[in-house]
């Protein structure tokens, strides 16, 4: 009964490429998951899933025992479902601290109305935003950078401010799309203190893409493989390490990555 | 009179169809509007009317030279107003830059040529009944020279090198120029061939009516939109379809509706194609664009 | 060109006191109210109100633009349609200026939003277009439908507006009252640029996928922009019915939307000053080089492509909003 997330035969196709492929997947409230595949996987296209960025084509996704497959994006934020981008995808025109606020329901959820007519009370939601943001930053270790221009942080430090902003929406659950990539292994072991941060105390399930292998068999509680849109194995990171078809993918495809990239 | 109407609307909606085949070309290869399209028409219409009324250039070489100024203004355009621009936020800053040409273009010409009109009439208008239906030499010149028109595009866009590359480019500019493709030699060609085709469409439509001012872009160039997105934009069969269901529709609708709304039909069916299949008509997943 | 935007850096770079803040502001105050005494010439006191009209129009269509990233050309209709169902309602129904107003920037703010509707999942030319192709079909409509709107000759001797039993008359009048709409479409674009709904309406314009992953409703926010927009243009049209008292379509041409745009290229694309800088430069020049006023469309046209080569960003760039305003709102 305490699944927080889980999919059944999720399946989308763009034209003639069966992307993701019939993925059944189930997550435990408080489980570090982590989705690892050679590239061209479908892992990113099944967060794209997740978060509604796209629809099934067919299977069906619960959030929470809600089923969520038709749910627009938006909405699912709003469920708890938060997640950060490979790509990275911060607002350039505002500032570290404005980048978290955005995404802090009180304050996009403000009313414009009180804004004008009602100044007393929006100064109090607003400073309530700014304090709790700048504790999202602190656990990131960014508080000291609040001021500067997103853009102007080195990549590692952007991916950790997208996990700042994705805490900010009052996740459930927060899907991270490979967030140790572009980082030194420095900065990948104060990933990992972060991640367990937000699952141990803030007490949100986390749901991994990554590729570094040291990285995820560290921090995962299980591991699902994905190849050519299918789940091929599934287990705690002993069992994949030693699972054959795993394997076989990796090195079938030349891609086997036991250090970062 | 039905058979009228229609006969009318598709003589004008060929029209249509030589003026979306610019924007539909362009689109598909730089995925960017270019709004000075109909205004770089519109210039070439004038140069047309100069060189017949005051130089009395044959007709064939006035046509020709006409349609040759037009493809040059329109890379010109292209190198002035869409190359040089590396705005972050790109998509904006082209349609600005664009709609600023067009505005130039427009008033440049109100400047230089006036703003009234000017009469052009350079070929023989007889008119024929065939069956009932009156048809004027204008009317089957027009026709004609649509059909050769787009005959040639067609063996120009799936026969030759530059065709290939074009549709190359409008597949993926990037991989085009990994390839080795002299992009913006096709990005200029493809401005050129779509402004020449314009510039003979400007001829025939200002013979047409008689008529050659400053501001006949404005709706022609819409219209020539609207025929574009019906179509599908980006698609060549789109473009030509979409302009002969546009001028069919906009005859029948003055003719059987209101003829003092007639510039309102295509942009009716233009907000109902983007409601119902925003696509267009031939814009499935497997167009053929360029 | 190097020396004024050398000139708006150092102004930029002026923090004012809270003291000092208020000085100004007492001055500024003064300044407009004397200033049709101090200057006396109806002609110099038309040209501002104009300047000022233009400066809200442009900061409505910033809105639109800047803001919520969506590109509108018939921002004139939504002016127009402001002007002539408040001038119909007055007309008709002997209604009060105000109430007329009211239901006029209603009445236009959903036109916007319904215009924008069919477009919401592409790209912005397609709106563009469209807003295009309804600038014509309005104007039609405001020639064809000559029962309603009087045709081409339009509509004369729009009454002025009475406000508690006072009418406002007389240039003087009606530039204290622009006076008083300018200063409020400024506090209001400064209120809504920094409240979490101007902020989320900026972040949909720059990733809207981004914006969605953190919970906000792109359609909401663009079909608001564009409503918002349109109901401030639509206040202005008002004012330019009862102030010109006629109106007629040529008033509201396509060529009066491309000088809004140019308006908004210049400032600033999402600039407060920047829109008042553009709108009084572009209505305020024209008007004192009067033999350049025959090139002033050509030069429009370049202008725009110009500054979107070498100055995308505007006169006055958007970047110069301050370092985390919402926490300098919240804590002050």
């Amino acid at each position: 009964m305490n699944e927080i997330l889980e999919t059944k035969g999720a399946t989308i196709r763009f034209g003639g490429l069966t992307a993701v492929d019939g993925v059944d997947l189930v997550q435990k409230k408080g489980e570090i998951l982590s989705l690892i595949g050679p590239n061209g996987a479908g892992k990113t296209t099944l967060f794209n899933l997740l978060t509604g960025v796209y629809k099934c084509t067919s299977g069906n996704i619960f959030f929470d025992h809600k089923n969520i497959t038709e749910m627009k994006a938006h909405e699912r934020t709003k469920l708890g479902i938060a997640r950060t981008f490979q790509n990275i995808r911060l607002i350039r025109s505002m500032t570290v601290l404005e980048n978290v606020i955005i995404a802090h329901p009180d304050c996009n959820e403000e009313k414009f109305m009180d804004a004008l007519f009602r100044p007393k009370k929006t100064k109090e939601i607003r400073r309530k935003v700014v304090e709790e943001c700048e504790a999202l930053l602190e656990i990131v270790g960014l508080c000291d950078m609040e001021d500067e221009m997103a853009t102007s942080l080195p990549y590692g430090k952007q991916r950790l401010l997208e996990i700042a902003r994705g805490l900010a929406t009052k996740p459930m659950l927060l899907l991270l799309d490979e967030p140790g990539a572009g980082m030194n292994n420095f900065e990948k072991e104060e990933l990992t203190t972060v991640i367990r941060h937000i699952t141990d105390v803030m007490k949100i399930t986390v749901l991994i893409i990554e590729h570094d292998m040291k990285f995820v068999m560290g921090i995962s509680d299980r591991i699902i493989v994905l190849d050519h849109g299918q789940k091929i194995a599934e287990g705690l990171p002993e069992e994949i390490q030693k699972n054959s078809r795993v394997i076989e993918a990796y090195l079938g495809s030349g891609e086997f990555k036991d250090e970062e990239e | 009179m039905f058979f009228q109407h229609l006969l009318n609307g598709l003589i004008i909606g060929g029209i249509y169809a030589m003026v979306a085949l610019g924007y539909s070309m362009v689109y598909g290869v730089l995925q960017i509007v270019n709004w000075a399209h109909a205004d770089v028409l519109m210039f070439g219409t004038f140069i047309g009317m100069l060189l017949a009324t005051f130089l009395h250039v044959p007709v064939i070489a006035m046509v020709l030279l006409a349609a040759l100024f037009t493809a040059i203004l329109g890379m010109a355009v292209e190198r002035v107003a869409y190359r040089p621009i590396k705005s972050a936020n790109r998509r904006m800053a082209v349609l600005v830059s664009a709609l600023g040409m067009s505005t130039f273009l427009q008033n440049l010409a109100q400047l230089v040529f006036g703003s009234g009109t000017r009469q052009f009439k350079v070929f023989d208008t007889n008119a024929y009944e065939i069956g009932g239906m009156k048809i004027t030499g204008m009317q089957i010149l027009i026709l004609s020279v649509t059909a050769v028109m787009l005959l040639i595009l067609y063996i120009m866009v799936y026969r030759t090198k530059l065709g290939i590359a074009m549709r190359a480019c409008s597949v993926s500019i990037d991989n085009a120029k990994l390839m080795g493709i002299n992009t913006n030699m096709i990005i200029s060609g493809t401005f050129g061939v779509g402004a020449f085709m314009a510039g003979v469409a400007g001829i025939l439509v200002g013979n047409y009516y008689n008529a050659v001012y400053p501001t006949m872009g404005y709706l022609l160039g819409m219209k020539a939109f609207a025929a574009a997105i019906l179509g599908g934009i980006g698609s060549i069969p789109g473009a030509v379809f979409g302009g002969f269901i546009i001028g069919v529709i906009e005859s029948l609708g003055a003719g059987y509706i209101s003829s003092a709304y007639r510039d309102a039909f295509s942009f009716l069916v233009m907000i109902l194609i983007l409601i119902i299949r925003p696509a267009g008509l031939l814009g499935a997943k497997h167009i053929d664009k360029v | 060109m190097s020396k004024i935007k050398e000139l708006i850096n150092k102004i930029k770079k002026i923090r004012l006191s809270k003291m000092q803040k208020l000085v100004a502001l007492i001055a500024l105050i003064a300044l407009i109210v004397a200033f049709p005494y101090m200057v006396n010439d109806k002609y110099t006191i038309h040209v501002f109100i104009l300047c000022a009209m233009y400066a809200c129009l442009t900061l409505s269509l910033n809105l639109i633009i800047g803001w919520s990233g969506q590109f509108s050309l018939g921002h004139v209709c939504f002016y127009g349609m402001g002007a002539y169902v408040t001038t119909l309602l007055m007309m008709n129904f002997g209604m009060n200026f105000f109430l007329a107003t009211l239901i006029s920037i209603v009445f236009t703010s959903t036109f916007a939003m319904l215009l924008c509707l069919p477009t919401l999942k592409l790209r912005g030319d397609y709106l563009a277009v469209i807003t295009l192709g309804f600038g014509e079909v309005f104007r039609l409509f405001l020639t064809n439908e000559v029962d309603l709107t009087k045709g081409p000759a339009g509509i004369p001797s729009i009454p002025d507006p009475v406000i508690f039993g006072y009418a406002i008359k007389g240039k003087q009048a009606y530039f204290y009252f622009i006076m008083i709409l300018l200063v409020a479409f400024i506090a209001f674009m400064k209120k809504f640029n920094n409240s979490g709904f101007g902020m989320a309406m900026m972040t949909v314009n720059e990733d809207d996928i981004a914006a969605t992953a953190i919970g906000l409703n792109t359609k909401k926010y663009k079909l608001l922009g564009f409503g918002i927009g349109g109901g401030m243009a639509a206040l202005m049209g008002s004012f330019y019915a009862v102030y010109m008292g006629m109106i007629s379509p040529t008033s509201f041409a396509y060529a009066e939307s491309i000088k809004m745009v140019s308006m908004v290229v210049l400032g600033g694309m999402g600039s407060i000053p920047g829109s008042i800088l553009g709108a009084f430069l572009l209505t305020a020049l024209p008007e004192l080089l009067r033999a350049f006023s025959e090139y002033r469309m050509v030069l429009y046209g370049a202008l725009m492509v110009v500054m979107m080569i070498f100055r995308p960003e505007g006169m006055w760039s958007r970047a110069s909003r301050l370092k985390n305003e919402y926490k300098i709102k919240a804590e002050k």
